[in-house]
């Protein structure tokens, strides 16, 4: 059940959007499709919404054939990045505008709508219009409305690309709960690797029109298939013809077997961590994780000559 | 193109066709009725050509007047501030709202015959010019402010910042960002003032080779049943108002160049 | 200082020298003679024929106009096709073209030698100087104001509301009537009241085709002339209080959107 997207091609004119893309999200799960701007994403989340038609290819939606369909008749619910609240209706309209056109009966449409906007607090302001309206309450009203006729899948078109860091942030916890409790199949499409992993269960991470990933966002990091995604969804340096992750580069004042000299350029403070910015015998630049603990007891500093030793990196076939 | 959409340009341009094209479409044929010749003569009569020549330099005339009262006029509205200035504003619509004849009327009253500030301008060119600038007031006025209104006050602050005067901070940062919406105006109120007819007739008396303009050229001719010379001049003014909406379109582009 | 006074001083002249001061007298020679003898000037029967025929030509022309308005800007902003710009300038043709003009291409195609005139003759139904030819010239001048308002609107809204409302299961004409067409209704207003001043101060065209049989085919506008052409200047001026009150209630009810437009 779920959602599974079969060899689905899209193109805009030269333009291939979507290259022979398959996916299956499972049912209830919380997946995110990550990659960069033009990677596909939002285009893949449209076609599955039926708001995009593909050129060739099926969607199915829990074991239907959707391909053909209107959005109207798919039964999704679809968040969009900038709202698009009907900004002439109150809060408690745009919820309800979803059952008012199915004409449920009044006191089926006042029982659901008191208890979604409960369920995204936003219950005072149910009078109030859009625009009286913060964007992350906006937000949560547009969640609200998308729930209130039941989906049977929910997407959401990078939905906090348009709000602040903190309201963003406050905003996934939120969703991360939401999906805990009403479990309805949900994708949502981010460029922000930091919300995909935080965020779903699922990632699949994207580029130019194809599908590189699908996993755990455990699996992509640790056992990531391709130098893009390695480098997608965490830092990364290549250091002697292979990738390795700033906390497998082992740093001591001693040389040793197998290790590289390097002079320190750059050291920034983030906090317990801190990140050392080199530059490799041969000239490539690498980046190193170390505690502040350790970068008092080896006391560093910036010019200094340092040996390093790749603990554990990937060697991906070059593209 | 899928069904609603047809049905909704279907019907668009059947209403189109009906309304605006098919008529033009009869007067353009209806022009040549007598072949290109016969065109050519009806256009190139002298009092075809005088009153052509008349409509021309009264518009030019209007629209260079309405260029510079018009923006003195959307400048004081937006920059200036003063008792009855909304009353003002709404005022500027009025020769939008009120009909032709009853503005020729209304200049008429104060500056025809029996004129209480002694100034008769009746039956001369001086009236037309008058008439149409009434007219056409609204337009420069009305494309200019919008422009003022948006115009950020830091790019005047900036200029002064950096040494220009008033003068040149307005002929060099004011001035050129106000010139499409100028331009717009001028190009609006030159068609209109081409094409006028109710205020113009009352007022002037139509005396050919005069004060007939080429409107009421158009109108006499065809009250004396010359129905292709009424088509053949009708024909020259359509082309103009053509023209000058392909200015407009060309202004409207070259204004937003700059856009993102 | 003295440069702003001296703007403001120019403005304010140029506005009562061409504006106000015309207007002003208008109502001056009106009354001149006493209210009594205005109002029975414009009381007359073929007065009140002129002033009914204007407000039922108007009454046709201006829902008529609003629903292709609304309709042509729905095709033009969400349906692109080829020669869309040919139609805008079609569309924006009536606003710089001569009345008389308009009129005459009337008369050349409904005419006893026209195109359709022999069609519609043949069958009785008389077009030119009677109502239907009325209707179509102010049809004609009155086109462009709706679509002109409409269209900048539409485009500015965007279709993500309506991409939400099919997501929620509104067909095309739901969405339509619940979404698109309140998004619009100012801009809507505001083009139907720019259409009803055109239509009630249409002159010249409707001149043209209506053969100005007084008390049968003469509008408002065109009653004004007639009086003024018979020297009954009180009947005249006095009907030219009435359009011009007509005018101002335009301006009014312009003003009044325009400030509910802003403040959205």
């Amino acid at each position: 059940m779920g959602i599974t997207v079969r060899y689905v091609t899209k193109r805009f004119g030269d333009y291939t959007a979507l290259d022979d893309i398959s996916l299956s999200v499972p049912s209830g799960s919380l997946m995110a499709l990550l990659g960069p701007s033009g990677s596909g994403k939002s285009t893949l989340l449209r076609v599955i919404a039926g708001l995009e038609r593909p050129d060739s290819g099926d969607v199915l939606i829990s074991g239907e054939d959707a391909t053909e369909l209107d959005p109207r008749k798919r039964g999704v619910g679809f968040v969009f990045q900038h709202y698009a609240a009907f900004k002439h209706m109150t809060v408690w309209d745009n919820v309800a505008f979803g059952l008012k056109i199915r004409r449920r009966p009044k006191a089926e449409i006042r029982k659901r709508v008191a208890e979604l906007l409960e369920l995204v607090q936003l219950d005072p302001f149910a009078q109030r219009y859009p625009s009286q309206l913060s964007g992350g309450q906006r937000q949560r009203m547009a969640l609200a409305r998308a729930l209130a006729v039941e989906p049977r899948v929910l997407l959401l078109d990078e939905p906090f690309g348009a709000l602040d860091a903190r309201v963003r942030a406050e905003l996934r916890t939120w969703l991360r709960r939401l999906h805990e409790e009403v479990q309805v199949t949900t994708v949502f499409v981010t460029h922000d690797q930091h919300e995909a992993m935080d965020v779903a269960g699922h990632v699949a991470v994207m580029n130019h029109g194809r599908i590189e990933q699908v996993g755990a966002p455990r699996e992509l990091y640790e056992y990531p298939s391709s130098a893009f995604v390695m480098g997608f969804v965490g830092p990364a340096s290549k250091v002697a013809g292979a990738w390795v992750r700033p906390h497998d580069l082992e740093l001591s004042l001693e040389p040793s077997d197998g290790a590289l000299a390097a002079t320190i350029e750059r050291i920034v403070h983030l906090g317990f961590e801190v990140r050392i910015e080199l530059s490799i015998q041969d000239g490539e630049a690498a980046l190193v994780q170390i505690t502040c603990d350790d970068l008092s007891r080896l006391e560093l500093k910036r010019g200094d000559s340092v040996w390093v030793l790749p603990r554990r990196s990937r060697a991906f076939a070059e593209a | 193109m899928r069904a609603p959409s047809a049905l909704i340009l279907g019907t668009v341009l059947t209403y189109l066709s009906i309304i605006v094209a098919l008529p033009l479409a009869a007067l353009v044929w209806r022009s040549g009725g007598r072949g290109a010749a016969g065109f050519w003569s009806s256009v190139s009569s002298p009092e075809a050509l005088s009153a052509l020549e008349l409509t021309l330099v009264v518009s030019l005339v209007v629209a260079l007047v309405n260029a510079v009262s018009g923006t003195i006029i959307a400048w004081v509205l937006v920059r200036d501030d003063f008792r009855g200035r909304s009353v003002v504003n709404a005022l500027i619509d009025l020769p939008f709202a009120l009909p032709t004849i009853v503005a020729g009327l209304t200049l008429l009253a104060l500056y025809g015959p029996r004129s209480p500030v002694g100034i008769n301008v009746a039956y001369t060119r001086a009236a037309i010019v008058l008439a149409i600038l009434f007219v056409t007031l609204p337009f420069v006025v009305r494309t200019v402010q919008p422009v003022l209104l948006e115009l950020d006050r830091e790019l005047e602050q900036a200029a002064a910042s950096l040494g220009a005067t008033r003068w040149q901070t307005f002929t060099r940062v004011v001035f050129p960002n106000l010139l499409p919406g100028i331009l717009s105006g001028v190009a609006l109120a030159f068609a209109r003032a081409v094409g006028e007819f109710g205020s113009v007739v009352l007022i002037t008396g139509n005396l050919p080779f005069k004060t007939e303009v080429s409107s009421v050229y158009i109108f006499g001719q065809l009250e004396s049943g010359n129905t292709s010379g009424a088509a053949a001049a009708s024909v020259v003014l359509l082309g103009i108002s053509f023209g000058v909406l392909l200015l407009i379109g060309a202004v409207r582009r070259w204004t937003t160049r700059h856009d993102a | 200082m003295t440069r702003k006074l001296a703007l403001r001083t120019f403005a304010l002249g140029y506005l009562a020298a061409i504006l106000v001061g015309p207007l002003v007298l208008v109502f001056y020679r009106a009354f001149e003679h006493g209210f009594g003898e205005a109002w029975s000037a414009v009381t007359t029967p073929p007065a009140l024929h002129a002033f009914e025929l204007t407000l039922l030509i108007t009454a046709i022309a201006v829902p008529a106009n609003t629903i292709f308005g609304v309709l042509c800007a729905l095709a033009v902003v969400r349906h692109p096709f080829r020669g869309k710009g040919l139609l805008n300038a079609v569309v924006d043709l009536p606003m710089a073209l001569s009345p008389v003009v308009v009129g005459l291409s009337l008369f050349l195609l409904y005419g006893r030698t026209g195109w359709f005139g022999s069609w519609f003759l043949a069958r009785g139904i008389q077009i030119l100087f009677a109502l239907p030819s009325m209707i179509l010239a102010t049809v004609f001048v009155s086109l462009p104001f709706v679509v002109r308002e409409v269209v900048p609107v539409l485009r500015e809204i965007g279709t993500d509301q309506e991409q939400a409302a099919a997501t929620l299961g509104a067909s095309r004409l739901q969405t339509f009537f619940r979404i698109t067409l309140p998004a619009l209704r100012w801009a809507i207003a505001y083009g139907v009241v720019l259409t009803t001043a055109r239509s009630l101060g249409e002159y010249g065209a409707v001149s043209v085709v209506s053969g100005r049989v007084a008390g049968k085919t003469a509008t408002a506008t065109l009653f004004v002339e007639d009086r003024y052409q018979s020297f009954d200047i009180v009947g005249a001026y006095a009907a030219s209080v009435v359009l011009a009150l007509m005018a101002v209630s335009v301006l009014l009810a312009m003003n009044l959107l325009r400030r509910k437009e802003d403040a959205l």
